[in-house]
Protein backbone atom coordinates (compact mmCIF):
# COMPACT_ATOMS: atom_id res chain seq x y z
CA UNK A 1 0.00 0.00 0.00
CA UNK A 2 1.00 3.59 -0.71
CA UNK A 3 2.53 5.41 2.22
CA UNK A 4 -0.29 8.29 3.64
CA UNK A 5 -0.26 10.74 6.21
CA UNK A 6 -2.58 8.91 8.08
CA UNK A 7 -1.90 5.84 9.40
CA UNK A 8 -4.87 3.96 11.45
CA UNK A 9 -2.21 2.07 13.69
CA UNK A 10 -1.06 5.21 14.41
CA UNK A 11 -3.99 5.75 16.89
CA UNK A 12 -3.10 3.11 18.69
CA UNK A 13 0.43 4.77 19.91
CA UNK A 14 -1.66 7.86 20.55
CA UNK A 15 -0.64 7.20 24.52
CA UNK A 16 3.14 7.61 23.58
CA UNK A 17 2.62 11.33 23.11
CA UNK A 18 3.32 11.26 26.86
CA UNK A 19 7.09 10.03 26.31
CA UNK A 20 8.53 13.42 24.60
CA UNK A 21 6.79 15.29 27.29
CA UNK A 22 5.62 13.35 30.26
CA UNK A 23 3.94 16.69 32.52
CA UNK A 24 2.51 17.98 29.08
CA UNK A 25 1.24 15.00 28.24
CA UNK A 26 -0.06 13.50 31.59
CA UNK A 27 -1.99 16.82 32.22
CA UNK A 28 -3.69 16.55 28.95
CA UNK A 29 -4.60 12.56 29.26
CA UNK A 30 -6.03 13.51 32.87
CA UNK A 31 -7.72 16.38 31.31
CA UNK A 32 -9.44 14.40 28.42
CA UNK A 33 -10.63 11.63 31.10
CA UNK A 34 -12.15 13.82 33.12
CA UNK A 35 -13.73 15.52 30.25
CA UNK A 36 -15.33 12.43 29.05
CA UNK A 37 -16.77 11.56 32.68
CA UNK A 38 -20.60 11.16 33.19
CA UNK A 39 -21.16 14.95 34.19
CA UNK A 40 -23.96 17.28 33.91
CA UNK A 41 -24.13 15.37 30.35
CA UNK A 42 -23.62 12.27 29.95
CA UNK A 43 -21.49 9.90 28.45
CA UNK A 44 -23.28 8.82 25.25
CA UNK A 45 -24.06 12.91 24.79
CA UNK A 46 -20.57 13.44 25.27
CA UNK A 47 -19.44 10.99 22.77
CA UNK A 48 -22.02 11.63 19.94
CA UNK A 49 -20.56 15.99 20.19
CA UNK A 50 -17.07 14.47 20.20
CA UNK A 51 -17.67 12.38 17.28
CA UNK A 52 -19.54 15.51 15.53
CA UNK A 53 -16.58 18.02 16.08
CA UNK A 54 -14.22 14.92 14.78
CA UNK A 55 -15.99 15.57 11.65
CA UNK A 56 -15.53 19.46 12.30
CA UNK A 57 -11.90 19.14 12.79
CA UNK A 58 -11.50 16.51 10.16
CA UNK A 59 -9.11 14.05 11.98
CA UNK A 60 -9.57 10.37 10.83
CA UNK A 61 -8.06 8.77 14.31
CA UNK A 62 -10.68 10.71 15.75
CA UNK A 63 -13.46 9.85 13.48
CA UNK A 64 -12.67 6.37 13.97
CA UNK A 65 -12.48 6.10 17.96
CA UNK A 66 -16.25 7.98 18.22
CA UNK A 67 -17.02 5.83 15.77
CA UNK A 68 -16.05 2.75 17.83
CA UNK A 69 -17.30 4.72 21.26
CA UNK A 70 -20.62 5.10 19.90
CA UNK A 71 -21.38 1.85 19.52
CA UNK A 72 -19.90 0.66 22.17
CA UNK A 73 -22.16 3.00 23.85
CA UNK A 74 -25.13 1.63 21.82
CA UNK A 75 -25.90 4.61 19.86
CA UNK A 76 -27.51 3.67 16.39
CA UNK A 77 -25.93 4.91 12.78
CA UNK A 78 -28.89 6.77 12.41
CA UNK A 79 -28.40 9.23 15.93
CA UNK A 80 -24.60 9.17 14.40
CA UNK A 81 -25.20 10.68 11.69
CA UNK A 82 -27.68 12.98 12.46
CA UNK A 83 -24.70 14.42 15.10
CA UNK A 84 -22.81 14.78 11.84
CA UNK A 85 -25.48 16.79 10.45
CA UNK A 86 -25.36 19.13 13.60
CA UNK A 87 -21.45 19.43 12.87
CA UNK A 88 -22.03 19.72 9.38
CA UNK A 89 -24.79 22.44 9.89
CA UNK A 90 -22.76 24.41 12.57
CA UNK A 91 -19.37 24.85 10.02
CA UNK A 92 -21.79 25.59 7.14
CA UNK A 93 -23.49 28.07 9.35
CA UNK A 94 -20.21 29.65 11.03
CA UNK A 95 -18.68 29.80 6.66
CA UNK A 96 -22.12 31.77 5.46
CA UNK A 97 -22.08 33.89 8.40
CA UNK A 98 -19.10 35.26 7.90
CA UNK A 99 -20.64 36.53 4.71
CA UNK A 100 -21.87 39.55 6.76
CA UNK A 101 -18.45 40.41 7.74
CA UNK A 102 -17.90 39.78 3.64
CA UNK A 103 -21.02 42.39 3.06
CA UNK A 104 -19.97 45.10 5.80
CA UNK A 105 -16.50 45.01 4.28
CA UNK A 106 -18.05 45.44 0.60
CA UNK A 107 -20.66 48.10 1.67
CA UNK A 108 -17.67 49.95 3.34
CA UNK A 109 -15.39 49.92 0.41
CA UNK A 110 -17.96 50.73 -2.10
CA UNK A 111 -19.20 53.97 -3.04
CA UNK B 1 -25.87 -12.93 8.35
CA UNK B 2 -24.66 -16.52 9.01
CA UNK B 3 -26.51 -19.00 7.39
CA UNK B 4 -24.92 -22.33 8.01
CA UNK B 5 -22.79 -23.23 10.50
CA UNK B 6 -18.95 -23.09 10.04
CA UNK B 7 -19.06 -27.17 10.78
CA UNK B 8 -21.87 -28.09 7.65
CA UNK B 9 -19.76 -25.17 5.46
CA UNK B 10 -16.64 -27.76 6.29
CA UNK B 11 -14.78 -24.34 7.09
CA UNK B 12 -11.79 -25.08 8.18
CA UNK B 13 -12.25 -22.67 10.99
CA UNK B 14 -14.72 -25.48 12.11
CA UNK B 15 -11.50 -27.42 13.42
CA UNK B 16 -10.91 -26.17 16.98
CA UNK B 17 -6.99 -27.16 16.20
CA UNK B 18 -7.06 -24.41 13.71
CA UNK B 19 -8.82 -21.88 15.50
CA UNK B 20 -5.90 -22.28 17.99
CA UNK B 21 -3.15 -22.41 15.94
CA UNK B 22 -4.94 -18.60 14.64
CA UNK B 23 -5.02 -17.32 18.19
CA UNK B 24 -1.55 -18.08 19.46
CA UNK B 25 0.26 -17.37 15.88
CA UNK B 26 0.62 -14.14 14.29
CA UNK B 27 0.88 -11.14 16.35
CA UNK B 28 1.51 -13.19 19.41
CA UNK B 29 3.97 -15.05 17.82
CA UNK B 30 5.46 -12.46 16.49
CA UNK B 31 5.75 -10.68 20.20
CA UNK B 32 3.53 -7.87 18.96
CA UNK B 33 1.16 -8.67 21.56
CA UNK B 34 1.82 -10.27 24.78
CA UNK B 35 0.88 -13.73 25.85
CA UNK B 36 -2.02 -13.88 28.35
CA UNK B 37 -0.05 -16.34 30.09
CA UNK B 38 2.46 -14.12 30.58
CA UNK B 39 0.53 -10.92 31.78
CA UNK B 40 -1.32 -12.80 34.75
CA UNK B 41 2.59 -14.27 35.42
CA UNK B 42 3.03 -10.88 35.92
CA UNK B 43 0.72 -10.70 38.77
CA UNK B 44 0.80 -14.22 40.81
CA UNK B 45 -1.89 -15.82 38.77
CA UNK B 46 -0.30 -17.98 36.13
CA UNK B 47 -0.94 -21.32 36.64
CA UNK B 48 -4.74 -20.10 37.17
CA UNK B 49 -6.73 -22.14 39.73
CA UNK B 50 -9.54 -22.30 40.49
CA UNK B 51 -11.87 -21.51 43.59
CA UNK B 52 -14.74 -22.99 44.99
CA UNK B 53 -17.25 -24.55 42.80
CA UNK B 54 -20.05 -22.00 41.96
CA UNK B 55 -21.96 -23.00 39.06
CA UNK B 56 -22.49 -25.50 37.35
CA UNK B 57 -22.91 -24.89 33.24
CA UNK B 58 -24.32 -27.63 31.32
CA UNK B 59 -24.67 -27.27 27.49
CA UNK B 60 -27.56 -30.17 26.31
CA UNK B 61 -26.41 -29.33 22.80
CA UNK B 62 -25.41 -27.21 19.71
CA UNK B 63 -28.81 -27.50 17.75
CA UNK B 64 -30.29 -23.70 17.55
CA UNK B 65 -33.63 -22.28 15.17
CA UNK B 66 -30.54 -19.39 15.20
CA UNK B 67 -27.32 -19.00 13.00
CA UNK B 68 -26.36 -15.95 14.67
CA UNK B 69 -23.24 -14.48 13.20
CA UNK B 70 -21.00 -13.83 16.47
CA UNK B 71 -21.46 -17.42 18.01
CA UNK B 72 -19.06 -18.92 19.70
CA UNK B 73 -21.02 -21.98 20.03
CA UNK B 74 -21.17 -22.01 15.95
CA UNK B 75 -24.30 -23.25 17.05
CA UNK B 76 -27.56 -23.83 14.01
CA UNK B 77 -30.35 -26.00 12.91
CA UNK B 78 -28.13 -28.07 11.14
CA UNK B 79 -25.89 -29.01 14.31
CA UNK B 80 -26.94 -32.33 15.31
CA UNK B 81 -25.04 -32.58 18.22
CA UNK B 82 -27.84 -33.46 21.54
CA UNK B 83 -27.30 -34.32 25.24
CA UNK B 84 -28.56 -37.92 25.68
CA UNK B 85 -30.62 -38.88 28.20
CA UNK B 86 -27.84 -41.24 29.55
CA UNK B 87 -25.79 -37.80 30.37
CA UNK B 88 -28.55 -36.38 31.72
CA UNK B 89 -29.14 -38.75 34.11
CA UNK B 90 -25.16 -38.65 35.02
CA UNK B 91 -25.92 -34.67 35.06
CA UNK B 92 -28.40 -35.47 38.17
CA UNK B 93 -26.48 -37.52 40.16
CA UNK B 94 -23.96 -34.59 40.00
CA UNK B 95 -26.18 -31.86 40.23
CA UNK B 96 -27.45 -33.53 43.37
CA UNK B 97 -24.22 -34.05 45.08
CA UNK B 98 -22.40 -31.35 43.55
CA UNK B 99 -21.88 -27.85 46.48
CA UNK B 100 -22.56 -25.34 43.49
CA UNK B 101 -25.20 -23.11 44.51
CA UNK B 102 -25.87 -22.46 40.35
CA UNK B 103 -26.90 -24.63 37.48
CA UNK B 104 -26.84 -22.86 34.03
CA UNK B 105 -28.55 -24.47 31.03
CA UNK B 106 -27.27 -23.57 27.83
CA UNK B 107 -26.94 -24.52 24.14
CA UNK B 108 -27.54 -24.02 21.18
CA UNK B 109 -31.41 -23.18 22.07
CA UNK B 110 -31.08 -25.53 25.08
CA UNK B 111 -35.19 -25.80 24.45
CA UNK B 112 -34.41 -27.90 20.89
CA UNK B 113 -33.09 -30.91 22.99
CA UNK B 114 -36.27 -33.18 23.21
CA UNK B 115 -35.16 -34.34 26.49
CA UNK B 116 -35.01 -30.63 27.63
CA UNK B 117 -38.37 -30.37 29.70
CA UNK B 118 -38.11 -33.98 31.57
CA UNK B 119 -34.35 -32.99 32.21
CA UNK B 120 -35.49 -29.27 33.90
CA UNK B 121 -37.93 -31.05 35.70
CA UNK B 122 -35.91 -33.55 37.26
CA UNK B 123 -32.89 -30.83 37.43
CA UNK B 124 -35.62 -28.71 39.46
CA UNK B 125 -36.04 -31.45 41.83
CA UNK B 126 -32.74 -31.30 42.92
CA UNK B 127 -33.31 -27.74 45.09
CA UNK B 128 -30.52 -26.04 43.40
CA UNK B 129 -30.60 -22.13 44.62
CA UNK B 130 -30.52 -20.29 41.26
CA UNK B 131 -31.57 -22.18 37.92
CA UNK B 132 -30.67 -20.79 34.74
CA UNK B 133 -31.93 -21.44 31.23
CA UNK B 134 -30.03 -19.54 28.48
CA UNK B 135 -33.14 -18.73 25.92
CA UNK B 136 -32.35 -16.68 22.65
CA UNK B 137 -36.19 -15.51 22.95
CA UNK B 138 -37.30 -16.42 19.96
CA UNK B 139 -37.77 -20.62 20.43
CA UNK B 140 -40.48 -19.14 22.22
CA UNK B 141 -41.96 -18.18 19.09
CA UNK B 142 -40.78 -20.73 16.60
CA UNK B 143 -43.48 -23.51 16.74
CA UNK B 144 -46.65 -24.15 18.46
CA UNK B 145 -45.06 -26.45 20.76
CA UNK B 146 -43.11 -24.07 22.35
CA UNK B 147 -45.64 -21.41 23.22
CA UNK B 148 -46.20 -22.41 26.63
CA UNK B 149 -42.57 -22.40 27.58
CA UNK B 150 -43.22 -19.26 29.62
CA UNK B 151 -45.64 -21.22 31.85
CA UNK B 152 -43.48 -23.98 31.93
CA UNK B 153 -40.46 -22.12 33.38
CA UNK B 154 -42.80 -20.16 35.78
CA UNK B 155 -43.71 -23.40 37.21
CA UNK B 156 -40.45 -24.52 37.89
CA UNK B 157 -39.18 -21.60 38.72
CA UNK B 158 -36.69 -21.11 36.19
CA UNK B 159 -34.20 -18.07 35.97
CA UNK B 160 -34.53 -16.86 32.46
CA UNK B 161 -31.67 -15.11 31.08
CA UNK B 162 -32.35 -14.03 27.17
CA UNK B 163 -30.02 -12.36 24.64
CA UNK B 164 -30.88 -9.41 22.89
CA UNK B 165 -28.11 -7.33 20.87
CA UNK B 166 -30.24 -4.13 20.77
CA UNK B 167 -33.21 -2.29 21.30
CA UNK B 168 -33.76 -1.16 17.57
CA UNK B 169 -34.96 -3.49 15.01
CA UNK B 170 -31.71 -3.12 12.48
CA UNK B 171 -29.11 -3.70 14.91
CA UNK B 172 -30.62 -7.13 16.33
CA UNK B 173 -31.74 -8.23 12.57
CA UNK B 174 -28.36 -7.74 11.79
CA UNK B 175 -26.71 -10.22 14.50
CA UNK B 176 -29.35 -12.71 14.36
CA UNK B 177 -31.18 -13.05 10.91
CA UNK B 178 -34.44 -10.80 10.05
CA UNK B 179 -37.23 -10.70 11.91
CA UNK B 180 -35.69 -12.21 15.28
CA UNK B 181 -36.33 -8.85 16.81
CA UNK B 182 -40.13 -8.88 16.48
CA UNK B 183 -40.61 -12.46 17.54
CA UNK B 184 -37.74 -11.58 20.78
CA UNK B 185 -40.27 -9.07 21.69
CA UNK B 186 -43.16 -10.83 21.49
CA UNK B 187 -41.87 -13.45 23.73
CA UNK B 188 -40.20 -11.00 26.07
CA UNK B 189 -43.77 -9.61 26.21
CA UNK B 190 -45.17 -13.41 27.24
CA UNK B 191 -42.69 -13.72 29.71
CA UNK B 192 -43.57 -10.54 31.33
CA UNK B 193 -47.48 -11.84 31.06
CA UNK B 194 -46.93 -14.43 33.39
CA UNK B 195 -44.77 -12.46 35.87
CA UNK B 196 -40.83 -12.35 34.69
CA UNK B 197 -39.11 -9.36 34.83
CA UNK B 198 -41.80 -7.40 36.66
CA UNK B 199 -40.41 -5.85 40.21
CA UNK B 200 -40.14 -7.64 43.16
CA UNK B 201 -41.06 -10.65 41.13
CA UNK B 202 -39.22 -14.28 42.20
CA UNK B 203 -39.02 -14.59 38.53
CA UNK B 204 -35.85 -12.94 37.16
CA UNK B 205 -35.46 -12.18 33.89
CA UNK B 206 -32.59 -11.22 33.06
CA UNK B 207 -30.99 -9.75 29.32
CA UNK B 208 -27.74 -10.38 27.78
CA UNK B 209 -26.01 -7.98 25.69
CA UNK B 210 -22.84 -9.04 23.55
CA UNK B 211 -21.66 -6.02 20.94
CA UNK B 212 -23.32 -6.92 17.04
CA UNK B 213 -19.52 -6.46 15.81
CA UNK B 214 -16.12 -6.55 16.71
CA UNK B 215 -15.65 -4.07 19.37
CA UNK B 216 -15.71 -4.14 22.61
CA UNK B 217 -19.30 -3.32 25.00
CA UNK B 218 -19.56 -0.10 26.55
CA UNK B 219 -20.68 0.40 30.11
CA UNK B 220 -23.11 -2.35 31.60
CA UNK B 221 -24.86 0.47 33.95
CA UNK B 222 -25.04 2.94 30.96
CA UNK B 223 -26.77 0.17 28.57
CA UNK B 224 -28.83 -1.38 31.42
CA UNK B 225 -30.37 2.25 31.52
CA UNK B 226 -30.53 2.44 28.21
CA UNK B 227 -32.34 -0.99 27.36
CA UNK B 228 -34.96 -0.54 30.11
CA UNK B 229 -35.46 3.14 28.98
CA UNK B 230 -36.19 2.38 24.93
CA UNK B 231 -38.00 -0.97 25.92
CA UNK B 232 -40.67 -0.09 28.50
CA UNK B 233 -41.43 3.08 26.09
CA UNK B 234 -41.42 0.92 22.69
CA UNK B 235 -43.25 -2.54 24.07
CA UNK B 236 -43.97 -1.60 27.94
CA UNK B 237 -41.30 -4.85 27.91
CA UNK B 238 -39.63 -4.76 31.74
CA UNK B 239 -36.43 -7.09 32.70
CA UNK B 240 -33.93 -7.63 35.91
CA UNK B 241 -30.93 -6.76 34.82
CA UNK B 242 -28.67 -6.57 31.69
CA UNK B 243 -25.19 -8.46 30.95
CA UNK B 244 -23.06 -7.05 28.88
CA UNK B 245 -20.82 -9.50 27.29
CA UNK B 246 -17.78 -9.35 25.11
CA UNK B 247 -17.49 -11.39 22.22
CA UNK B 248 -14.42 -13.85 22.50
CA UNK B 249 -12.48 -14.28 19.14
CA UNK B 250 -13.92 -18.31 18.95
CA UNK B 251 -16.01 -20.15 16.00
CA UNK B 252 -18.15 -17.67 14.19
CA UNK B 253 -17.09 -14.33 15.64
CA UNK B 254 -13.58 -15.34 15.19
CA UNK B 255 -14.34 -16.16 11.41
CA UNK B 256 -16.29 -12.83 10.97
CA UNK B 257 -13.24 -11.14 12.64
CA UNK B 258 -10.55 -12.35 10.11
CA UNK B 259 -13.25 -11.66 6.88
CA UNK B 260 -14.03 -8.35 8.15
CA UNK B 261 -10.14 -7.87 8.32
CA UNK B 262 -10.84 -6.44 12.12
CA UNK B 263 -8.97 -9.86 14.05
CA UNK B 264 -5.70 -8.08 14.41
CA UNK B 265 -7.21 -4.38 15.69
CA UNK B 266 -9.51 -6.69 18.23
CA UNK B 267 -6.88 -8.45 19.26
CA UNK B 268 -5.34 -5.02 20.29
CA UNK B 269 -8.20 -3.57 21.40
CA UNK B 270 -8.58 -6.72 24.28
CA UNK B 271 -5.18 -6.52 25.15
CA UNK B 272 -5.03 -2.59 25.60
CA UNK B 273 -8.49 -2.95 27.64
CA UNK B 274 -6.52 -5.91 30.08
CA UNK B 275 -7.57 -5.06 33.68
CA UNK B 276 -5.51 -7.17 36.00
CA UNK B 277 -8.14 -6.99 38.58
CA UNK B 278 -10.58 -8.76 36.57
CA UNK B 279 -8.61 -11.47 36.75
CA UNK B 280 -9.27 -12.89 39.81
CA UNK B 281 -12.78 -13.19 38.88
CA UNK B 282 -12.98 -14.92 35.57
CA UNK B 283 -15.38 -17.21 35.08
CA UNK B 284 -13.45 -20.75 35.08
CA UNK B 285 -12.55 -20.19 38.70
CA UNK B 286 -16.01 -20.62 40.36
CA UNK B 287 -17.25 -22.79 37.15
CA UNK B 288 -17.56 -26.20 35.39
CA UNK B 289 -18.59 -26.66 32.22
CA UNK B 290 -20.20 -29.89 30.67
CA UNK B 291 -20.38 -30.56 27.31
CA UNK B 292 -23.35 -32.32 25.32
CA UNK B 293 -21.24 -35.89 25.39
CA UNK B 294 -20.33 -35.21 29.25
CA UNK B 295 -16.55 -33.85 29.06
CA UNK B 296 -15.90 -31.71 30.71
CA UNK B 297 -14.32 -28.40 30.61
CA UNK B 298 -13.48 -24.73 32.34
CA UNK B 299 -15.63 -22.75 31.04
CA UNK B 300 -17.88 -23.07 27.57
CA UNK B 301 -15.13 -21.29 25.65
CA UNK B 302 -12.92 -23.68 26.64
CA UNK B 303 -15.34 -26.54 25.66
CA UNK B 304 -15.72 -25.17 21.86
CA UNK B 305 -11.63 -24.99 21.66
CA UNK B 306 -11.94 -28.26 22.35
CA UNK B 307 -9.78 -27.61 25.75
CA UNK B 308 -10.87 -30.58 27.83
CA UNK B 309 -9.99 -29.91 32.06
CA UNK B 310 -6.21 -31.00 32.90
CA UNK B 311 -7.61 -33.17 35.65
CA UNK B 312 -7.73 -36.83 36.04
CA UNK B 313 -11.09 -36.48 36.23
CA UNK B 314 -12.07 -35.23 32.59
CA UNK B 315 -15.88 -37.01 32.14
CA UNK B 316 -18.90 -36.44 33.98
CA UNK B 317 -19.17 -40.41 34.50
CA UNK B 318 -15.79 -40.13 36.55
CA UNK B 319 -17.08 -36.85 38.27
CA UNK B 320 -15.66 -35.76 41.50
CA UNK B 321 -15.50 -32.32 43.09
CA UNK B 322 -12.35 -32.43 44.60
CA UNK B 323 -10.01 -33.82 42.29
CA UNK B 324 -11.51 -31.65 39.84
CA UNK B 325 -10.84 -28.49 41.67
CA UNK B 326 -6.90 -29.85 42.38
CA UNK B 327 -6.26 -28.89 38.72
CA UNK B 328 -4.65 -25.78 36.62
CA UNK B 329 -7.25 -23.98 34.35
CA UNK B 330 -6.02 -24.20 30.43
CA UNK B 331 -6.15 -20.69 29.01
CA UNK B 332 -5.05 -19.17 25.94
CA UNK B 333 -5.23 -15.61 23.76
CA UNK B 334 -9.05 -15.95 23.74
CA UNK B 335 -8.93 -15.03 27.44
CA UNK B 336 -7.90 -11.63 27.36
CA UNK B 337 -11.95 -11.45 26.50
CA UNK B 338 -12.77 -12.41 29.90
CA UNK B 339 -10.37 -9.46 31.45
CA UNK B 340 -10.69 -6.52 29.07
CA UNK B 341 -12.17 -3.91 30.34
CA UNK B 342 -15.04 -4.74 33.53
CA UNK B 343 -14.04 -8.36 32.64
CA UNK B 344 -17.05 -10.46 30.93
CA UNK B 345 -18.94 -13.51 32.24
CA UNK B 346 -21.99 -15.22 31.66
CA UNK B 347 -23.25 -12.75 34.34
CA UNK B 348 -21.81 -10.00 32.43
CA UNK B 349 -18.80 -7.85 34.48
CA UNK B 350 -16.92 -9.17 37.08
CA UNK B 351 -14.33 -6.23 37.91
S1 LIG C 1 -25.66 -17.10 19.64
FE1 LIG C 1 -27.19 -18.31 20.72
S2 LIG C 1 -29.05 -18.02 19.53
FE2 LIG C 1 -27.37 -17.41 18.23
S3 LIG C 1 -26.81 -19.25 17.06
FE3 LIG C 1 -25.51 -19.20 18.88
S4 LIG C 1 -26.58 -20.42 20.38
FE4 LIG C 1 -28.07 -19.88 18.79
S1 LIG D 1 -11.91 -18.00 28.35
FE1 LIG D 1 -12.46 -19.52 29.87
S2 LIG D 1 -10.48 -20.21 30.65
FE2 LIG D 1 -10.13 -18.26 29.66
S3 LIG D 1 -10.31 -16.74 31.29
FE3 LIG D 1 -12.30 -16.92 30.26
S4 LIG D 1 -13.41 -18.34 31.51
FE4 LIG D 1 -11.24 -18.61 32.01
Amino acid sequence: MADTYYDPKDLRKFGKITEWSEELGTKFFDYYGSVFEEGALSAREKSLIALAVSHVVKCPYCIDAYTKDGLQKGITKEEMMEAVHVGAAIESGATLVHGVQMMNKYNKLSM
Amino acid sequence: MATKSLKAKGDELAVSNKQLEILNGGIFAEGELPYFKDKINEIGHFPLRPAKLEILQINVGYMCNQVCEHCHVDAGPDRKEIMTRETMYQCLDVIRNTGAHTLDLTGGAPEMNPDFRWFVEEAAKAGIKDFIVRSNLTIIRANKKYYDLPEFFKKHNVHVISSMPHYTRGKTDKQRGDGVFDKSIKALQELNAVGYGLPGSGLRLDLVYNPSGAYLPGDQMALEADFKKALKEDFDIVFHNLFAITNLPIARFLDYLIASENYEDYMYALVEAYNPAAVENVMCTNTISISWDGWLYDCDFNQMLDLKVASKVKHIKDYNEDILNDRNIIISQHCYGCTAGAGSSCQGTVA
